[in-house]
C-alpha cells in the first residue's frame, strides 16, 4: 500500500497526474476529476497514508479521523473534502488544493515583525473559530497544518487528531500517550482532554509565540514528563527574547498559552478580535512582564500542577455559547436617554449570565468627508473623540471590567452597511441595536430593519414598552 | 438503504406511529423491530396490528422478554408491575396476536446486520448491555459489523477498538454518525413506547446502509394521551407517571 503510485494510475476514477509531497504521514499526489464529475471544477489533490506493516497502528486509526472529520467540515477554512478510499482496497481522501503557502514557510523566516504577526495570528484565529462552530476542535494546530491564501486568510489541514464533539472519539481510548506535536501541544491534552475547544488556542499561541520570536515556547519535548512540563513552567516572556514586541502582542500571545485553559482566551474569536484591534487589549502583568517569575509564582504554579484538574467542556458550542461575543450599537449621534436606558438593560440581561462574554459597544458616524470642508482631518479626529466618550458614558452603568469591553467609531455613510460588515468580520454572535421610533414612516429603510433581515448573526432589536 | 429501528415499544400506540411517521419522512426503505413489542402500554393488540402490517411489508422482528413473557406465560422472573401489565396483556390478545408474539425468533440476521433485543451472547438470558464490558460480549458473540438492540431504554452506541474493547459514545440525537464497515458496532436504538432518560420523546434510530451512518432520533409524541389510557385500563399508576416524566 505504501508504494508509490505511477502517473497516469486511476483510483476510484481519479487519475493521479504528478507527486506534489512525500511526507511522514503520507504522500500527496495531484490529482483530476472523474469525467463523470464535471462539479468538481477546482484544482485536486490525493492524500495516500503510509500504512501497512512497519506503520504505526495509530496511523490508520488517524485515517479513520481524518475522514471522518474532514468529510463533516466545510467553508472557506478547510479544504473542500471530495472522497476517501476504502481503507482495506486503497485509502485515500480527496481534497480541494488550496492555492497558498504554508504558514510553516513564515515560521522559517521568524522573528517576523509585531504587525505580521498579528495579521497571521487573526487569521488562523478566525480559522479556528470556523471550525469549533461546527463542533470540531483541530488538536494538532503547527505552521504545517496551515495554509494561507494570497488574500490573506488561512485555511487548515489534516484533521488526523481532530475531534468531532458528535462522533465517536476513535483516539482517545486507544491511546493513551498524549496525541499531538511537542512544541505546540495543550498542558490538557498532554493529560488526555480531547474536546475543548481552548486547546487550540493555546497551540496557537504557541504559533504566534514562535513567529514572534523564532523559538518554542516550551521547546520541542517528546517525552511524556517533558510535555507534562508546561502544566507548570512559564515560557520566556518574548520580549525578554526581542525587546521591540509591543506590550500589547506579548499579553496576546502569553494569555493564549496559560496552563490552565480557563486562564485563557474563552474563544479563538476572541484572540482574532484582540489582534485586529491591538488599541484594545488590555495590558496586565502578563504584557509587561520580562524576567520570569520568582520562586514564589513558580511554586504556586507547581502546586497549581499538582492538582491539574482540566475545567469541564461538553463540547465546542458549549464553550462558545458561553464566550460569545456581543455587540450593542449606539445610536450616539441621536442622544435619546431614555432609549440608551432600554438597549442598556437588554445588554445588561445579555453580559449577566456568562463571565466569559465580551460585549463590544459600536457607534457609525457619518465620515469626516462629508463634515465641513477644508479641516477634515481634525474634524474628523475630534467627531471620533466625541462619539468614543457618548460610547464609553452609555456603558459605564453596566460595570464591566476593561477586559470584557472594547469601543468602536465607525465612519460610513451607510451605517447598516458598516454594522453588518463589522459583525461579519469580527464574529460577532449576538448584535443588539434599537428599533426606529414609533411614529416615524417608511420603517423598512431604517438601519435596524436591515441589519436584522441581513446579519450573519443573532439580532435583538430592542424598543421602549408602548406608552412609556 | 434507510432502515428504521425501533425497539421497546412496550404496547405504546402513540409512541410506535409518531416514530413510524417520523421515519417516513427520513425515507426509509424498511423498519426492523427489536423488541418488547408489548408490555407497560394500554394498545397491544392496536400495536400488533401495526407490526402485522410492518412484517407484511417485510419488517423483521425478534423477540423480547415482554414478548416471551406474554407468548409463554413465564413473566416469574419480572417485577411485579411488569408482571401485572403481563398478565393483563396475555388476556385480550386473540389467538392470531398470541400466534405473532409465539413465532418471533430471538435474532435475526441479515448480511453483516444482527437484531437482537438483548445481548448476543445467549440471547434468551436477557442480558443488560448496559456497560461496556456487557457491549463487548455481545459483540464478540456475533460476527455481524452492525448489533442492533434494545431492553436498555437509553440510546448509546458502542464499537469495538483496536484493543477489542468496547468504547460506548452517547449520541447527539439528529447527527448522523459514521459506523464504518471497518469497525465492529454495536447500538443500543432507544425506546419507542417507555423513555427512561428523562426525555418524554420517542426515541429510535436509523441505520442508512449505503453511507454507513447511524441517525438516533427523538420524537415528541402525545403521552398524555399514552398515560389516560394506561389509567383508564387500570393498569398500575406507576406505568403512566412513568410516560409523563419519561423516567
Amino acid at each position: 500500500m505504501t508504494r508509490p503510485i505511477e502517473p497516469g494510475t486511476v483510483i476510484d476514477g481519479f487519475r493521479v497526474e504528478a507527486k506534489v509531497h512525500a511526507g511522514g504521514q503520507g504522500v500527496i499526489y495531484r490529482v483530476a476529476p472523474p469525467p463523470d464529475r464535471p462539479d468538481l471544477d477546482f484544482p485536486l489533490l490525493m492524500k495516500v497514508p503510509r500504512l501497512g506493516p512497519g506503520e504505526p497502528s495509530e496511523t490508520v486509526v488517524t485515517y479513520e479521523v481524518e475522514t471522518t472529520v474532514h468529510a463533516a467540515l466545510h467553508g472557506p477554512h478547510v479544504p473542500r473534502f471530495v472522497a476517501a478510499g476504502d481503507l482495506a482496497r486503497q485509502p485515500y481522501v480527496v481534497m480541494e488544493a488550496i492555492q497558498g503557502e504554508s504558514l510553516k514557510a513564515w515560521a522559517d523566516r521568524a522573528p517576523l515583525p509585531p504587525e505580521e504577526v498579528a495579521v497571521l495570528g487573526a487569521a488562523v484565529a478566525t480559522a479556528l473559530h470556523a471550525v469549533h462552530v461546527q463542533e470540531v476542535v483541530h488538536l494538532d494546530v503547527k505552521p504545517a497544518n496551515v495554509i494561507i491564501r494570497p488574500d490573506g486568510s488561512a485555511v487548515l489541514v489534516d484533521f488526523g487528531l481532530a475531534r468531532h464533539a458528535h462522533y465517536p472519539d476513535l483516539l482517545a481510548e486507544e491511546f493513551r500517550h498524549p496525541m499531538g506535536s511537542g512544541p505546540y501541544i495543550s498542558p490538557e491534552q498532554v493529560l488526555g482532554v480531547r474536546q475543548d475547544p481552548r486547546s487550540d488556542v493555546f497551540a496557537l499561541g504557541a504559533v504566534l509565540y514562535q513567529l514572534a520570536t523564532g523559538e518554542y515556547p516550551h521547546g520541542r519535548p517528546t517525552s511524556v514528563s517533558g510535555l507534562r512540563r508546561r502544566l507548570w513552567h512559564l515560557p520566556m516572556s518574548p520580549r525578554r527574547i526581542r525587546p521591540e514586541i509591543p506590550e500589547w502582542l506579548q499579553e496576546v500571545i502569553l494569555r493564549c498559552l496559560e496552563a490552565q485553559a480557563a486562564a485563557r482566551y474563552a474563544s479563538a474569536a476572541q484572540v482574532a478580535s484582540e489582534l485586529s484591534h491591538p488599541d484594545q487589549v488590555t495590558v496586565t502583568e502578563r504584557g509587561r512582564r520580562l524576567r520570569r517569575p520568582g520562586l514564589g509564582t513558580l511554586l504556586k504554579s507547581w502546586i497549581m500542577a499538582a492538582g491539574y484538574e482540566p475545567s469541564p467542556v461538553e463540547r465546542p458550542s458549549q464553550q462558545l455559547a458561553a464566550a460569545s461575543i456581543v455587540v450593542a450599537a449606539v445610536a450616539t449621534q441621536h442622544k435619546n436617554e431614555q432609549r440608551f436606558q432600554v438597549l442598556r438593560e437588554v445588554v445588561q440581561r445579555l453580559m449577566a449570565t456568562d463571565e466569559d462574554r465580551r460585549l463590544t459597544c459600536v457607534t457609525v458616524i457619518r465620515p469626516a468627508s462629508e463634515l465641513a470642508g477644508g479641516k477634515e482631518a481634525e474634524a474628523g479626529t475630534s467627531q471620533r473623540i466625541k462619539h468614543l466618550v457618548l460610547l464609553r458614558h452609555w456603558a459605564e452603568p453596566l460595570g464591566l471590567p476593561p477586559d470584557r469591553l472594547t469601543y468602536h467609531v465607525i465612519e460610513s455613510s451607510d451605517p447598516a452597511a458598516a454594522l453588518l460588515e463589522y459583525a461579519k468580520v469580527n464574529q460577532v454572535d449576538h448584535l443588539v441595536i434599537g428599533a426606529p421610533p414609533a411614529d416615524v414612516p417608511m420603517k423598512g429603510t431604517f438601519v435596524s430593519t436591515r441589519v436584522a433581515a441581513e446579519a450573519t448573526c443573532s439580532v435583538t432589536v430592542v424598543r421602549p414598552r408602548a406608552g412609556s | 438503504m434507510k432502515l428504521a429501528l425501533l425497539a421497546d415499544v412496550h404496547s405504546n400506540l402513540e409512541g410506535l406511529r409518531a416514530c413510524l411517521e417520523h421515519a417516513r419522512e427520513q425515507g426509509v426503505d424498511g423498519v426492523a423491530f427489536v423488541g418488547d413489542l408489548v408490555g407497560y402500554g394500554a394498545d397491544p393488540e392496536a400495536v400488533l396490528d401495526l407490526v402485522g402490517e410492518q412484517v407484511a411489508r417485510g419488517a423483521a422482528v425478534v423477540r423480547g422478554n415482554h414478548d416471551a413473557a406474554v407468548a409463554e406465560r413465564g413473566a416469574d422472573t419480572m417485577n411485579r408491575t411488569a408482571e401485572a401489565a403481563v398478565g393483563w396483556t396475555r388476556e385480550r390478545l386473540s389467538p392470531a396476536h398470541q400466534a405473532l408474539l409465539a413465532g418471533l425468533p430471538l435474532t435475526v440476521k441479515r448480511d453483516d446486520l444482527l437484531l437482537v433485543h438483548a445481548s448476543a451472547d445467549r440471547p434468551a438470558d436477557w442480558t443488560y448491555v448496559s456497560d461496556p464490558m456487557r457491549a463487548e460480549q455481545s459483540l464478540l458473540a456475533s460476527d455481524a459489523t452492525w448489533v442492533f438492540s434494545g431492553h436498555v431504554h437509553e440510546q448509546m452506541l458502542y464499537f469495538l477498538g483496536a484493543g477489542a474493547r468496547a468504547q460506548p459514545f452517547k449520541p447527539t440525537p439528529g447527527v448522523a454518525i459514521p459506523v464504518p464497515s471497518r469497525r465492529r458496532w454495536l447500538a443500543i436504538v432507544g425506546s419507542a413506547g417507555q423513555p427512561r432518560d428523562g426525555n418524554t420523546a420517542a426515541a429510535y434510530a436509523v441505520f442508512d446502509r449505503e453511507r454507513a451512518t447511524l441517525t438516533f432520533h427523538r420524537v415528541p409524541y402525545e403521552w398524555a394521551r399514552a398515560a389516560a389510557k394506561i389509567r383508564a385500563a387500570g393498569l398500575p399508576e406507576s406505568l403512566a407517571r412513568r410516560l409523563e416524566r419519561g423516567e
